[in-house]
């Protein structure tokens, strides 16, 4: 099982955080900032993998990480994974994004982290390695990415309407009279 | 004035997408904190308003910001909304957002069964996609449960994508709800064996996560594994299965025969480091579950050895490191094919990498032997002097502790050089390890009589010494307390007592943290006794003035046990001086000493947990009636648990008690003989003859284990006689523990290598069988028998689809059960209330319908595929069906309406049955139970 992903640059900042198990929004920063220090520390050119944190998982499990430029990609997982098998993994992962995004570079991940994400689901699922072939991967995307479009196209026509409406709840409220928009709410019934 | 408004909402609605936020934030580094707070008031406005749109940037704003550490849990509504629009784009937002922020105990969750439901459902495959990659990681078990069967039913599906999906989000649903394994399990195992190699993957992912929690549960698919494992070519999925096989092997040496031979193949053929590193893993495995019997078995093993050489010398790091890993394995069961890759090793110790040389040192632990040891630890002394981290430093120590103190010292044959290298750690600065090395120190003394005149002489020597004074806080200073310990009970060893007992009463000392001067004040009374037991009578008033002067600066410490122990200390020296001084009592210097005489014995570590509960005795029952202050008893535990704690780290919370006077300790020790004497369950005091002593017999058999844990805790100062038996077992049991590997130098020490002594009538059973495993581990759960055929009762949870698998037999009963059921729905809304509160538009898909619900509607024809059975079961389709509401009603869900346009087959309200228990038709059911789970079709 892969229980954390983490992306984040040379700085510690991240850019991507998957956690398949439920840690609070503090301990979160607190494993990111944890793993930054034990992976920022170690040259290029020592082994990819790292006996654990102290914060998330133990002896169990092992940091597998890969330095592409400027971002560190860490895969935490357990005993069940090969260590191997998923330094491939980060490998398709970061050609899937170089895929999508041509030539991927850390501004495609700050400002797509949601791609990224959806990328990432097409990989990984619940911690467990979904799919690993790369054609399949991306056309996966690509339906999916077709099916935003298509539903973008149609909601041109609709956008002027929802401006219309979005407005005018907020316009009662300046005119200080509460009551209005609950009536208003009632009346769409 | 208003139209500027409307503009001003427009722009800000236009402008603020996640690039604008994700920019902004860039732009404001100086004040990011505040900006974001403001964003997160504009979020807060924004999902306030009734557009979806709106509503689906700024959640996706928020998921932004909450990668960056800002709580989202607040807008868990929102999310929810969002999550149930009809439009793909803005429920991957939702879903996105929901599989960040929702867990397992988000309250919220119980709202969006319905909605993943029908996701699950949907026409669309990437719905379902979405909607399972997010379930993923927030099921609970409520959500588990209810939509079990709706995930069974996508394993079956005809689109690939979902079956895949569908098999991986089974391990969730089974970690949550263990109750789905066993119906689910027979068409999980159909997917082992799905045409598309995906699902196949999946599959086999699912069952290795299973099976490594619960292997004998799967040792029956080992054949389907065996035939995937020879015909597939996918190494995603050989990598999962030979470790899978890995886990299996322990348990069925059978199995390992049978795969050696193609694992030796694949090792030989395959080019990819990873598959074949899996390889010489499970090889490795076979080879421990079968450690005989095997013709070519060294040969396999030389050539798991000889690739992993190639492995570690290869210039790529990684494949360096799992090399050493993978050795260390082997090294277990096979150390001598290993050790001859010592220089191997130890060339790896000088490795840059951290993580290269923590493993070596891992692999070093199985490489010494008499021989070597000295020279290893030798090398690790070295690098612990040129190692800069203090993390690798620390393992460098508790490595050469670990090393030299395996099997109870096997290896050592020289004990006074480990007492010098125990003395020479003493010098690391800035370590953690200060308690392990002392309570070595502490070991060795009490263990190794031959060599305890050298390690008091040593330990005199650190107490003289100060340089471990001279940095109070750091934890080498916890040798002190070894050395301080080891000064006062072997006093009568000491060169030079007065020295010592000087040296003990330092003024410095003070500085050291309290549960160490407690030791020193206890054991300066050892040696002052020791001291006016061999002196004349003139000298003990000056010595005993030494002690009255020194040891009020105990008296004066702020710690409890400190200043108690102290303070009985100075009365009892007051006492001796008065008495010797006007020569009233010469006695009083035989009853000091005999405060203090006798020897301590290694206890067994389960010793005290394995005193027997005599018959008729029962704990808890009172032995007097409870309102009495201090009785005899409470001060006798006092006392012991004083004497028992070795390392008490912190006493500031100890309440304060009554201290018994010197004469009052004389006395209650002395009551205490008594009772003991009459007591069958105690050892018998000193008169007793010696062989009388039941002792419980060793069984060598049983591997000698290292009491490693506070041994000293557990010696008792009553136990003398025991001490006396310890030195005969002594005798007869040297060296029988170790093996023979030709270290015959001349010089044999007597090693007290026993386990420790035992209770009177107590077993040692050996490790405890203990379920290892966490009580929160959702794995124990999943422990289940899963080649038993299923049971009636172990039906999943179903929306009520009951006429199907009656398969037209009771065709009659039909239209009276769907009365009975129609009477059995609850007329309140159990989720109207919360659905109000959500703000609607006309825009929103989500339209809530107040009170109406439809019961049953024709069921629109099911295009899942069935399930296909090894036995060759007719498929079975009935797609015309009622549903037919029955049974206990769990919570009802409100339904949902569709947008226009999208029609999927959830359109029917939701009734949950967790069992069937109508009676009328339990006989027919019987027969069909086992494939009715199978064929659920919705």
């Amino acid at each position: 099982m892969i229980k954390a992903i983490l992306v984040f640059n040379n700085h510690g900042k991240p850019r991507l955080t998957k956690f398949y198990q439920y840690f609070t929004e503090d301990m979160q920063q607190q494993i990111i900032k944890e793993t930054f220090q034990l992976v920022s520390k170690r040259d290029d050119n020592v082994c990819n993998f790292l006996e654990g944190g102290s914060l998330i998982g133990g002896s169990d499990y092992k940091l597998i990480y890969r330095h592409y430029a400027t971002l560190y990609f860490v895969f935490c997982v357990d005993s069940s994974e090969s260590e191997l098998g998923i330094l491939d993994l980060i490998q398709v992962f970061v050609e899937t994004l170089d895929k999508c995004f041509e030539n991927v570079c850390e501004l495609d991940l700050i400002f797509h982290v949601d791609k990224v994400h959806y990328i990432l689901n097409e990989l990984v699922m619940g911690g467990m390695v979904l799919e690993t072939n790369m054609t399949e991967i991306l056309s996966r995307i690509e339906e999916q990415n077709k099916l935003e479009k298509q539903e973008s196209g149609l909601a041109a026509a609709r956008a002027v309407s929802a401006v219309k409406n979005m407005n005018l709840p907020q316009q009662f409220k300046e005119m200080k009279l509460p009551d209005l928009p609950q009536a208003i709410k009632d009346l769409k019934f | 004035m208003a139209l500027k408004k409307v503009r001003g909402n427009l722009e800000r609605m236009f402008d603020k997408n996640l690039t604008d936020l994700v920019r902004g934030i860039r732009n404001n580094k100086d004040n990011e904190a505040k900006y974001i707070a403001q964003c997160i008031e504009e979020i807060k406005q924004e999902l306030r308003q009734d557009n979806l749109a709106v509503k689906a940037t700024a959640v996706a704003k928020l998921t932004y910001l909450q990668m960056l550490g800002y709580d989202m849990s607040w807008a868990g509504f929102n999310v929810i909304e969002v999550m149930s629009s009809s439009k793909f784009t803005y429920k991957r937002i939702g879903y996105l957002a929901s599989s960040q922020s929702f867990h397992a105990d988000t309250e919220l969750l119980m709202l969006t069964t319905n909605m993943v439901r029908k996701d699950l459902n949907s026409q669309n495959q990437y719905d379902a996609g979405v909607a399972l990659s997010a379930l993923s990681c927030f099921i609970s078990a409520d959500l588990a449960r209810d939509l079990a069967n709706d995930i069974m039913t996508l394993l079956t599906s005809t689109k690939p994508y979902l079956r895949k999906k569908a098999v991986l989000m089974m391990y969730k649903v089974f970690l949550k709800f263990p109750e789905a394994l066993r119906p689910a399990f027979p068409r999980l195992k159909e997917k082992l064996e799905d045409p598309d190699s995906g699902v196949q993957s999946a599959a086999v992912n699912v069952v290795c996560e299973l099976a490594r929690k619960n292997p004998k549960n799967y040792l029956s698919l080992a054949p389907v594994f065996f035939k995937l494992m020879t015909t597939s070519s996918n190494n995603w999925m050989l990598i999962k299965i030979i470790k899978l096989f890995g886990a299996l092997t322990p348990l069925e040496p059978r199995l390992g025969k049978k795969l050696i031979e193609p694992l030796t193949n694949l090792i030989h053929s395959t080019s990819a480091m990873s598959l074949l590193y899996e390889c010489i893993n499970t090889v490795i495995a076979v080879l421990i579950s079968i450690s005989s019997g095997m013709p070519n078995h060294s040969a396999s093993i030389q050539l798991c050895v000889q690739k992993l050489r190639i492995l570690i010398e290869d210039s790529d790091q990684n494949l360096k490191y799992l090399g050493l890993l993978a050795m260390s394995k082997i090294l277990k069961t096979h150390p001598k094919s290993v050790q001859s890759h010592k220089d191997l090793v130890m060339q790896c110790l000088d490795d840059k990498d951290e993580s290269i040389r923590l493993r070596a040192l891992d692999l070093l632990y199985g490489m010494v032997s008499k021989k070597t040891l000295m020279e290893i630890v030798k090398k690790l002394m070295v690098h612990m002097d040129k190692a800069e981290g203090t993390t690798y430093r620390d393992e460098l120590l508790s490595k050469i502790i670990d090393i030299c103190s395996q099997n109870n010292y096997q290896y050592i044959t020289n004990f006074e050089w480990y007492v010098s290298v125990l003395v020479e750690l003493t010098r690391m600065e800035g370590t953690q390890h200060g308690r392990l090395v002392a309570e070595q120190m502490v070991d060795v003394a009490v263990r190794v009589v031959a060599v305890r005149v050298f390690t008091v002489r040593q330990m005199a020597l650190l107490l003289d010494n100060t340089h471990l004074l001279a940095q109070p806080t750091a934890k080498m200073a916890d040798v002190l307390y070894a050395a301080a310990w080891i000064c006062g009970e072997f006093a009568h060893e000491l060169p030079d007592k007065q020295v010592t007992l000087e040296s003990m009463l330092n003024s410095r000392i003070t500085g050291l943290p309290p549960h160490i001067q407690a030791v020193y004040v206890h054991n300066i009374l050892k040696v002052f006794s020791k001291i006016i037991e061999s002196t004349d009578e003139d000298q003990i008033p000056k010595i005993c003035q030494l002690l009255i002067d020194k040891l009020p600066q105990f008296v004066c410490s702020g710690d409890l046990e400190v200043q108690e122990r102290a303070s009985s200390a100075l009365q009892l020296v007051k006492l001796v001086q008065k008495q010797v001084t006007s020569r009233e009592s010469s006695s009083i210097v035989e009853i000091v000493v005999s405060l203090f005489s006798g020897e301590m014995n290694p206890v067994a570590p389960k010793a005290q947990r394995k005193v027997q509960v005599p018959d008729g005795l029962d704990l808890d029952s009172w032995i007097n009636e409870p309102p009495s202050s201090s009785s005899e008893e409470e001060i006798e535990e006092e006392i012991r648990t004083k004497v028992n704690d070795m390392f008490i780290t912190n006493n500031t919370e100890r309440k304060p008690s009554h201290e018994p006077t010197d004469e009052e300790l004389v006395k209650l020790r002395e009551a205490r003989r008594q009772e003991q004497a009459l007591n069958p369950h105690y050892l018998k005091s000193v008169s007793n003859p010696v062989t009388e002593v039941p002792i419980t017999p060793i069984d060598l058999s049983v591997p000698l284990i290292i009491p490693e844990q506070k041994k000293e805790e557990m010696k008792k100062r009553k136990d003398k006689v025991a001490s006396k038996m310890g030195k005969g077992k002594k005798k007869k049991k040297k060296h029988k523990g170790e093996n023979d590997d030709g270290a015959g130098d001349g010089t044999e020490i007597y090693v007290n290598r026993d386990k420790g002594e035992m209770p009177d009538g107590a077993q040692d059973s050996g490790d405890e069988p203990s379920d290892m495993r966490d009580v929160d581990d959702p794995h124990r759960a999943l422990d289940i028998n899963l080649d038993e055929p299923l049971r009636e009762e172990e039906r999943l949870p179903v929306l009520e689809h009951r006429s199907s698998e009656k398969a037209g037999k009771s065709r009659s009963n039909k239209s009276k059960e769907k009365k009975k059921s129609l009477m059995t729905v609850p007329t309140t809304d159990f989720w109207q209330g919360d659905y109000q509160e959500m703000p609607t538009t006309k825009n929103e898909e989500v339209t809530v319908k107040k009170k109406k619900r439809k019961t049953s509607t024709e069921k629109s024809g099911s295009n899942s595929k069935h399930s296909t059975k090894p036995e060759g079961k007719k498929k079975r389709r009935d797609s015309e069906r009622d549903n037919s509401v029955v049974g206990e009603l769990v919570p009802i869900k409100e339904g949902y309406e569709e947008a226009v346009g999208i029609s999927t087959p959830s359109k029917e309200s939701q009734v949950i049955t967790s069992t069937i228990s109508t009676t009328a038709h339990q006989p027919s059911l019987t027969n069909l139970a086992k494939n009715k789970v199978l064929n659920i079709v919705s």
